[in-house]
C-alpha cells in the first residue's frame, strides 16, 4: 500500500513555516478591504465581525487537528502547529478589536456591562484571556524554560478555548441554527479525542495520562 | 469550511432611490413617456399623500431596505429573503378578518386597499437586534380598516397571522420558529394613528422580501412586531400569542416597545447601529419608544415597562 507518511513527511519537512503566517492573514486583509470599500453587502460591519470570528474558530480547530492527524495517518504537521495557533490568536484579536472599535465604538459603559452581563461575551472574552498566555509562550524560549511537561499542561487550555469559542458562536444567534452547532460538534470531537478514555475506565486520572497523548 | 465568498454587488452599482426618482421625473418632464431605461416602471404604482407623522431624516436606499431583511419564512440569514422570496405568489391574495367584528369575512387584497387613504410614512425602524433604518412606507392606518369591518365592544386585542406555504416559503420547511408567524396588539395600539398596514415602499408595491402584499408597521416597537404577508386579522378579548414571545418569553415580551432601559438578556438595547452608511457608521443612542414617545407614551401610563417589556 502507498505509504502516506513516507511520502508526505519529507516534503513537509522541506516547507518553511513563514508562508503559513502570510497566507493566514490574507482573508483578514481581504475582508477588511471589502468592508472598507463597502463590498460586503448592506451591513459590512457584521459580516466582517462574523467572518473574523469564524476564521478564528476554524484556525483553532486546525491547530487541534495536528495531533489526531499525526496519530491516525502518521502525517506530521507538527512544525506548522505554532503558526496555526498563532494565526488563530491573531484572528481572535482582530475579531475582538472589530467588536471594540467598530461595533461598540468604545461605548465603555456598554462594553463593561456586556463583560459581566452577557454570557456569550463572557465566554468569548474568557477564551481570549486563556489563549493569550498560550500565544505568549508559543516560542522556543518559553518551552525550554517551562519544560515540556509544564508547557504541555499549560497548552491544554486550548481544549477549553475551542469549546468556549464554539459555545460563544452558538449563543450569538437568535434561534438554534445548524452551523454553530456543527462547530460545537467538531470542537467536542477534537477535545474528546484527548480524553484518555481507557485510563478513565480503569479509574484514576493522572495528569500524565492526558499529556501522554500529547497536545 | 467556510470559504471567502465574493460579494454580490458593489456599492457603486446602487443608485439611491431618490436619485432615480428624480431622474425619472426629469424624463417625464422632457416628454419621455416610456422611461424604462433603468429597468424600472414608468410610474409609481401607489399614489400617496405626505404625512405629518413622517420623519425628516433621509431614508435608506431601496437596495438597503430590500437586501437586509429578517423574514425567517425565507431563511434565517439577512440576505435569504431577497434571494428566496421571489417565488411567493402574492396575487390572488386575501385576508380573513374574523373574531369580534361586525363584518367578518375573507377580503381580497384589492378590496382592502380600495378607498383607503394611502400615505407616505417615513418611519424610523428599530430591530430588536439593535440595528436601525429609515423606511418610507406606503400604507394606511390600521384603524381605517378596523372601522370598516366594525369593532365589537368586547374586542380588546388584534391578532395577526402570516401565510403558511412551505412550497414557496422555503424557510417554513424547518422549525426554527413555530408557524404560522403570529403577532398581536392591544386595541388602543392597533387604533393608534402611527400604526399602519403598509402595501409598499417608496411608492412601489411591497417587495416580497419585505412582506408583500400587506404588512403591519408599528414604529415604536421592535421590528419583529411588524408582521409580514398577513393572511389573517382577528379581534379577540384575550391577549393573543406572539411568535417570538412563544419561543423565548424572557427575551421577547408581548409589548416589545423600543426601550433603551430594558436590555435583551443577551445584548444591550441602549444603542443601535444605523444600517446603510458603511463600515464606519456611528453608533446611536436608542430613544424611548424609538422616538415616538410624544405620540404613544400615554398608551402605557401607569404601566411598569420593565415588567411589561
Amino acid at each position: 500500500m502507498f505509504n502516506l507518511p513516507a511520502f508526505f513527511n519529507p516534503i513537509l519537512r522541506k516547507v518553511p513555516t513563514w508562508p503559513v503566517y502570510l497566507l493566514g492573514v490574507v482573508p483578514a486583509v481581504v475582508y477588511f478591504y471589502w468592508a472598507v470599500t463597502n463590498q460586503l453587502g448592506t451591513d459590512p460591519l457584521q459580516m466582517l465581525e462574523r467572518q473574523l470570528g469564524r476564521w478564528a474558530l476554524q484556525l483553532l480547530m486546525l491547530t487541534l487537528l495536528v495531533t489526531p492527524v499525526r496519530k491516525l495517518t502518521g502525517i506530521s504537521f507538527l512544525k506548522f502547529r505554532r503558526a496555526f495557533g498563532l494565526t488563530a490568536f491573531f484572528y481572535v484579536v482582530f475579531h475582538l478589536s472589530t467588536w471594540l472599535v467598530l461595533d461598540k465604538q468604545f461605548f465603555w459603559n456598554e462594553i463593561l456591562a456586556d463583560l459581566y452581563k452577557r454570557p456569550y461575551i463572557i465566554l468569548g472574552m474568557t477564551g481570549f484571556l486563556l489563549l493569550t498566555p498560550l500565544a505568549l509562550t508559543s516560542n522556543k524560549f518559553s518551552l525550554r524554560r517551562m519544560g515540556p511537561l509544564g508547557w504541555n499542561r499549560l497548552h491544554r487550555l486550548s481544549y477549553l478555548v475551542v469549546i468556549l469559542g464554539a459555545v460563544h458562536f452558538v449563543l450569538v444567534r437568535k434561534v438554534w441554527e445548524s452551523d454553530p452547532f456543527l462547530y460545537l460538534l467538531i470542537a467536542l470531537i477534537l477535545v474528546s479525542y484527548r480524553i484518555p478514555w481507557k485510563r478513565l475506565r480503569r479509574g484514576g486520572l493522572s495528569g500524565a495520562g492526558i499529556s501522554a497523548r500529547g497536545g | 469550511m467556510h470559504i471567502i465568498s465574493a460579494p454580490k454587488f458593489k456599492s457603486s452599482e446602487i443608485t439611491p432611490k431618490a436619485d432615480w426618482l428624480n431622474r425619472r421625473q426629469l424624463m417625464i418632464g422632457a416628454g419621455a413617456v416610456a422611461t424604462t431605461t433603468f429597468g424600472l416602471p414608468a410610474l409609481a404604482k401607489l399614489k400617496t399623500i405626505k404625512s405629518k407623522y413622517s420623519t425628516t431624516r433621509t431614508p435608506n436606499t431601496f437596495k438597503d431596505i430590500t437586501t437586509y431583511n429578517n423574514f425567517y419564512e425565507f431563511g434565517t440569514s439577512k440576505s435569504d429573503p431577497a434571494e428566496n422570496a421571489s417565488r411567493l405568489t402574492t396575487s390572488p391574495w386575501s385576508v380573513t378578518i374574523d373574531g369580534m367584528v361586525d363584518k367578518p369575512g375573507k377580503y381580497a387584497f384589492e378590496d382592502i386597499i380600495k378607498g383607503v387613504s394611502m400615505e407616505e410614512r417615513i418611519y424610523r425602524f428599530r430591530c430588536v437586534e439593535a440595528w436601525s433604518m429609515i423606511i418610507p412606507w406606503t400604507g394606511f392606518q390600521l384603524s381605517e380598516l378596523l372601522a370598516r369591518v366594525g369593532v365589537q365592544s368586547g374586542a380588546k386585542y388584534v391578532s395577526f397571522e402570516t401565510l403558511v406555504r412551505p412550497s414557496e416559503m422555503i424557510g417554513q420547511r424547518s422549525n426554527v420558529l413555530e408557524w404560522p408567524y403570529r403577532e398581536g396588539l392591544r386595541m388602543d395600539e392597533a387604533m393608534h394613528p402611527l400604526t399602519i398596514l403598509a402595501a409598499g415602499i417608496y411608492g412601489e408595491d411591497m417587495p416580497k422580501q419585505n412582506g408583500a402584499p400587506l404588512r403591519l408597521v408599528v414604529p415604536w416597537k421592535y421590528g419583529f412586531k411588524s408582521i409580514k404577508s398577513i393572511v389573517r386579522i382577528s379581534l379577540t378579548a384575550r391577549q393573543p400569542q406572539a411568535t417570538w414571545n412563544m419561543l423565548s418569553p424572557r427575551e421577547y415580551g408581548f409589548y416589545s416597545n423600543v426601550n433603551p432601559n430594558v436590555d435583551h438578556p443577551r445584548w444591550t438595547q441602549a444603542s443601535e447601529r444605523p444600517i446603510g452608511g458603511g463600515l464606519f457608521t456611528r453608533r446611536k443612542q436608542t430613544q424611548m419608544f424609538n422616538g415616538y414617545g410624544q405620540e404613544v407614551a400615554g398608551l402605557y401610563k401607569g404601566m411598569d415597562l420593565t415588567r411589561n417589556f
